[in-house]
Parts: structure tokens; sequence; C-alpha cells
């Protein structure tokens, strides 16, 4: 039957139908739905890592026991992961491994917009890249026969506008591999130099194997129209090229991203008139081409930036392109903000007030930084916060210290925050770390971690006890607040910074979307009462705003957090 | 002849399920069908949106300028920003209801005024009506979605109504349908 499916979704069915045993991830937009879906197939153990490199090493730790597994990140989850990446592409597989990475061009929900096909060739790792559901599907299956046939593990690359969108498959059976019991091979798994040497020339060896099947499988295929333009594509590249030319020109479309064909290409190319490269971010494909000698056209004609869409191409390519009009007004934007009740504002709003500089993180938290809180000074990627307020405290001693905290959420402390407060333990520096504990990962779309007490299936599991944690690290200071008492936040931040410690503030109230989260009743202002002094306005909650010179609440989305009344000195919001 | 629906809105008003019925609908018809979502930081609060594209065969997954056939915006000023993807002779189905966004929460902008006359006298055919309104009568705010969703219907007069209950009931939790049924019929008019 027919269906439609999310990109992540028809990539998670193509694990259950080629037999993946064991899947963990951390989760990353635009790739998290991978593993949610596969979490609803009983017959596949899924996990959600504290990390990339974990999840990596827990799939490769599957395969070698002879199971096929699975992991799944974001395009800079795979930084984290690169450790074990460049490792595991030596020692080879026993089960089948697909490691899947999504990237985000135009950064979409992303910190930088990094192209990983680069770690592909880097690793010496063949990479795959459907261009919709049905590929996704499709391309599950064969990766995990070429990952076991050539002994390596294989990239599944995503983007945001595959992964995320729908398109029609058809479901297939079930259909579990022969199983490959483990055998014990120094030679190949126990990477030493004396072992890892010999193996390296195997890498290399493989390589050249995989280029012979570039040349010639499923993935990459031919598309003839019109000869007087030729265009090698991938991903939803391929969509949009199609969308604009159709027929009316011939298309290379490559789904084996690397290693890439050289007769394939060489042969195409000899069949068309003028040939042009289109492919988002980084001239991946066009350097290949280059350096087999082709004259073509790429990124002098279409941007290194960003993400493509129909009209980019057909613009660049002297096309017409379609009429349209827009208001003559510069319009407001409406970018994300926190929302009503998180519990992140008011603790934000503390810190604002107080003048701290705030070294921040990767989550909803980074939101601080916005207008009105504008309460960051610096993300920089996940556990940074940490690290960095150590080498700033470090750097500049007293004249910072009592002044500055590190903010960093509940997952992202579990992802890389530890190591880097080891450090604040280990060399002592007089730093304050914030950790803002919403007992969620919430950016992505609530996944549980291993503070939370529950795992991907909802069920109960094993809970770290921060409190205990940092204590145990050596933090002789760790304090508890509730975000939503204004006054007690500020007590205790002060405090803390005022101390010649370095110490631990957990700031803890459950995000506010949380099903299980009661809300209380949504407050009203009363217009007699208001004199439109708008300090509750410098809270930036998207529930309040000034009607006549008063302030309105929001019934709707009010959640009855009761902070914004604790900023109205006339009583007016109740 | 690929058709295009873009659906526009504020995070968190239930684009996603206007989506689903959507694409599930118009496969249930029989056409190549290919829809595009947001997720991530973009949903905290902002402007999302949403691409539905159907036809014979549909290739590329978003909907770009001048190609949309309709715009249907859970809140006018969505309405106003997308305009420009607007096909020439394209419908716009808009919820009058105004989100402030934060730039005027916070007093660094004001709301524009009368930004349905502006987008008719662009040329864009409007139909706006106060839908918050019906999905508060049929039971919930929250229904905002469905009530744009009967009120789109109307232009699809090759798509039956039984179709599009049929399709409800297939995308909406069953505890809910009746007023998902109720909030459809309230939209559509």
């Amino acid at each position: 039957m027919k269906r439609l499916m999310l990109g992540n979704q028809a990539l998670a069915r193509g694990l259950y139908e080629a037999g993946c045993s064991v899947v963990s991830s951390y989760p990353g937009t635009p790739s998290t739905e991978v593993t949610e879906e596969a979490a609803k197939y009983d017959e596949i153990y899924c996990e959600w890592a504290p990390n990339e490199k974990v999840a990596m090493e827990v799939a490769f730790g599957a395969s070698l026991a002879g199971k096929r597994s699975f992991c799944g990140m974001k395009h800079v989850g795979l930084n984290v992961a690169a450790d074990p990446l460049f490792t595991c592409a030596y020692t080879g597989v026993n089960g089948g491994m697909i490691i899947c990475v999504a990237d985000d061009p135009g950064m979409h929900s992303s910190q930088n917009e990094q192209d990983s096909r680069h770690y592909a060739m880097s690793a010496k790792v063949p990479m795959f890249e459907p261009a919709d559901s049905a590929e996704a599907i499709e391309f599950a299956k064969l990766a995990y026969e070429v990952s076991e046939e050539y002994d390596t593990p294989v990239i599944m690359k995503m983007c945001t506008r595959v992964a995320h969108s729908q398109s029609v498959v058809e479901e297939g059976e079930r259909v579990l591999p022969p199983t490959k019991p483990y055998e014990k091979n120094i030679a190949k798994y126990v990477m030493m130099p004396g072992n890892a040497i010999k193996r390296h020339p195997f890498v290399e060896e493989r390589t050249r194997k995989l280029v012979a099947l570039a040349e010639n499988c499923a993935f990459n295929r031919v598309e003839m129209g019109d000869t007087k333009l030729g265009i090698i594509t991938s991903s939803t590249s391929y969509q949009y090229a199609k969308e604009v030319f159709g027929d009316k020109a011939s298309i290379l479309k490559l789904g084996m991203i690397y290693p890439l064909p050289e007769k394939l290409i060489l042969d195409f190319a000899s069949k068309v008139e003028k040939l042009v490269i289109i492919e988002e971010l980084d001239p991946f494909i066009e350097n290949h081409c280059k350096q087999l000698g082709l004259e073509v056209e790429g990124k002098d004609i279409l941007p290194i930036e960003g993400e493509f869409s129909q009209n980019l191409i057909a613009e660049k390519l002297g096309m017409e392109l379609p009429a349209s009009k827009k208001l003559d007004e510069t319009l407001p934007g409406r970018p994300p903000v926190m929302c009503a009740g998180c519990p992140h504002r008011g603790l934000f709003y503390v810190l604002s007030k107080n003048k701290i500089t705030v070294l921040g993180d990767i989550g909803c938290y980074t939101l601080g930084a916005v207008a009105p809180l504008s309460a960051m000074d610096m993300t920089l990627c996940m556990g940074a916060s940490i690290s960095s307020i150590h080498g700033f405290n470090k750097a500049l001693g007293k004249e910072t210290e009592g002044k500055t905290v590190a903010v960093i959420g509940d997952s992202t402390f579990m992802h890389s925050g530890m190591t880097g407060l080891a450090n604040v333990a280990y060399n002592q520096s007089n730093s304050t770390i914030i950790i803002l504990d919403n007992s969620i990962t919430g950016m992505t779309g609530h996944q549980q971690n291993p503070t939370t007490g529950y795992n991907i299936k909802g069920d109960p599991a094993g809970k770290i006890n921060l409190e205990a944690l940092c204590t145990a690290m050596g933090f002789e200071r760790v304090t508890v607040v509730d975000p939503y008492d204004l006054a007690e936040c500020e007590r205790v931040i002060k405090e803390e910074l005022s101390v010649d410690a370095p110490s631990v503030i957990i700031s803890r109230r459950p995000c506010a979307l949380l099903k299980y989260v009661k809300h209380s009743a949504p407050l009203m202002c009363d217009p007699i009462k208001c004199v439109g002094c708008k300090s509750c306005m410098r809270l930036g909650c998207p529930a309040i705003s000034m009607k006549d010179g008063k302030a309105v609440v929001d019934t709707t989305l009010c959640v009855g957090c009761g902070v914004c009344k604790q900023l109205c000195r006339l009583g007016a919001l109740q | 002849m690929t058709k295009n629906i873009m659906i526009v809105g504020v995070g968190g008003q239930g684009s996603l399920l206007a989506s689903k019925l959507l694409g599930h609908l118009l496969l249930t018809e029989g056409y190549d069908v290919k829809v595009s979502e947001v997720h991530g930081m973009s949903q905290r609060g902002g402007s999302v949106v949403t691409y539905v594209r159907f036809g014979e065969k549909v290739y590329s997954p978003i909907i770009d300028r001048g190609e949309a056939d309709f715009i249907v915006s859970f809140e006018k000023l969505e309405a106003a920003r997308y305009l420009e993807y607007l096909k020439e002779g394209g419908r716009i189905v808009v919820n009058t209801q105004q989100i402030d966004p934060m730039p005027v929460i916070t007093g660094a902008t004001k709301y524009p005024e009368n930004l349905v006359e502006k987008m008719e006298a662009m040329g864009a055919n409007v139909d706006a009506m106060d839908c918050l309104s019906l999905a508060e009568e049929a039971g919930s705010a929250k229904a905002v979605n469905i009530v744009l969703m009967g009120r789109l219907s109307r232009y699809f007069e090759e798509i039956p109504l039984e179709k599009w209950q049929k399709a409800i009931e297939d995308c909406v939790p069953a505890k809910f349908l009746e007023l998902n049924q109720k909030a459809f019929l309230l939209g559509r008019g």
C-alpha cells in the first residue's frame, strides 16, 4: 500500500526491513525522527545515548557482535563522533553498520552549515545520499549489503529537505540477514600501530573496489533528455533540477556520493554539450569533476551558502521565473521565542537584570540571547559553556569571576558538559556554572536523557542525580533553585558569584510543554491597577503585550507561571 | 500540472495536523504528493511554513515565490509575509487572528494595519475569516487548523465533502473527532 512518509521515518522503515537490531543515537535536528520512528518497532533495540560518540561506539559494538546496527546524528554531531568514525573505517565491521548524518543547509536549526560529505572522503568510508523517502528505504537496504560485502561502515547522508519532507513510499517485509557469529580477530579489531599499519592498505584497496561499484550501481543513474545541457546532481538538488528542467536537460543523479565514479561521469560528460554541477554547500562533486579534467560550471554560478530552490536554480541558469508581488512595507519579523511559562525565562531575567556575562550553550535556552532579555554573550557548540568559562576566568581572574556564569541544559550537560566540569574541578577556576534542568531534551522535541529517569520508549530507566554527580566531582557548593522564584534565584546567583570557590547552581523545573506538567490558571491584568510601566514587558513573554497603554495577558497562551506577577509592584497581574 | 498549497502560521498553532490531513486526502485521491515541514528551533513561537504539493509527478518538496495556488494562513501578518509566494490569480485563506510577534510586544515596531486590504490591493484573492471564534464554537481554540481546512475545502469542488470527513477520521484521535468534524463544517460554512 502506498503511503506518505517523512524521509526520516522512511529511513527507519528501511532499517526495520533490512533487519537492523540495534540503534543508538543522540537527538539533533534534522536527524531526530529516524531514531524516534525506529523505536516504534519492537524488533529493534533503540536508545538515546548521552552523545554521538557514545552512540557510534554502541553501534560499532553491536556490529562487532554480528548484528546490523545504526547510529544517527546531525552534521555537528559527526564532529563529536569523528574519533570512532576514522578508526572503525580501519577495523571494518562484522554485522552491517550505518551511520546517518543529517546536514542543515540554510541553518534552520543549527549553529553552522558544514558539509558532511568531506567526512566520507576524509575517513575513507562510503556515503549514500537519498533524494526522497522511497530512496531512504531502498538505500538503507543496499547500504547494509555494501557494509557487509566491503567490510566498512556506511554513512547515510540526509539533509533537512529530505529528512523533513514526506513523499510516497511502499512498505516491504522485514528480512533478517544471515547471522554473523562474533569471532575474536586481534589483527582486525585491535587498532594498535602494528595492526593499524596493516589495515590502512586494506582501506585504500577497499576504496578502489568501491569506485568500481560506483561505476555501475543502482545508486547512480543517468536520465538522458536534451543533450545541450548536462547536469550532475544529488539529494534534494536533483528534485529542484528536475522541477526546472524536466527532460529539457540530461541528468546524472548520484546516490553514492563517496567514492564518486570516474568512467560514468566522463561518459556522461561526453554526451552533453555543457556540464553544470548542482549541489548545495561545498563544490564536492565539482572538484572531483575538475580533477577528472572536465570543464564544468558550479560554484561560479550557484551559491556556496544556504539552501537551493527551483527558482534559485532557474534564475542562475537563465530560465524565466514566475511573477510574484510583495507588500511594499517592512513587516515585523517573527523570530522564535521562549514559550510562555518557559522555566528558563525567570533565570535569564535575573541574569539580564544583574548584567551578568553569560557563556551559553546549545538548546532552547540559546533563546536567552534574544531581546528583550539579551542575556547571552557566547554560544559555540555542545558543552562549550563550561569549558569556556574556565578559560575566560583563567584569563581575566578576579575581573570576571564575580560576574560571569556558564549556562547549560541537562541534556547538553550529559552530552559534553561533564568533561568541562571535571576540568573546572581539577584545574580549579573560580567559576559559577548553572545547569538549566528542565528534565528533558527540549529543542529537538522532548527526548529523554540520562537525568530524566526514562528511556526512549518512556519506560523507567536509570537516572543520574546531578547534585550527587557534581558533589562527587569535588564541588562543595551545589544549590538547587526554582527559576519561577525570582528573588531566590537572584539571592543564590549573587551569593555564588561572591564566594571564592567554584560552584554549581541547578535551576530545576520541568519544561512547560511536558504533558505531565500541571498549569495554573492564566493571569489577568487589572486595567485599573496597571499604570503601563512595562516592568512585566522586560520578560519577553509572548503572552503579555501592551494595548492602549496597559498590559494585556493572552489567556490562551498564559500557563500561570506567575513570574510576571513578581515584577508588578502594583499587583495588577493576578 | 502540480498544485501548490502553502500553510503558514506561528509555531505551535497546529499546522502539522493540517498538512497531515491534506497529504493523506490527496494521496487517497490518487495524486503524487510531497509535504515539507519545519522542525526544531523555528517551531518555538517563530514563523513556520509547511508546503503541500500534489499532481501527477511531484519533484521539489518546497514551494517557491510566485508558485502557490493557495496560501492558508493561521495569522494575518504571516499571510502578508508570504504573499510573494502566491501565484498570479492564487487565493489566500486567512484566519483574521492577530498574534503579536516579539518585536511588536517589546514596542520595537508596530503590528501593520489593514493587511487584508493591502493584500487585496496587490491583486490577491483573499478569503478572510475569524477562525478562532469558529474553533471556540466547535469546542476548542486549538481547532483553528481544521476550521481553515474546512474553508479551503470550498475551493476543491472535485473532492466531495465525505472524502474530507473520512480523511479527518483517519488523521484525528477518536476522542477529538466530533469536535474536529464540527470545526470543519463551521469553516466550510
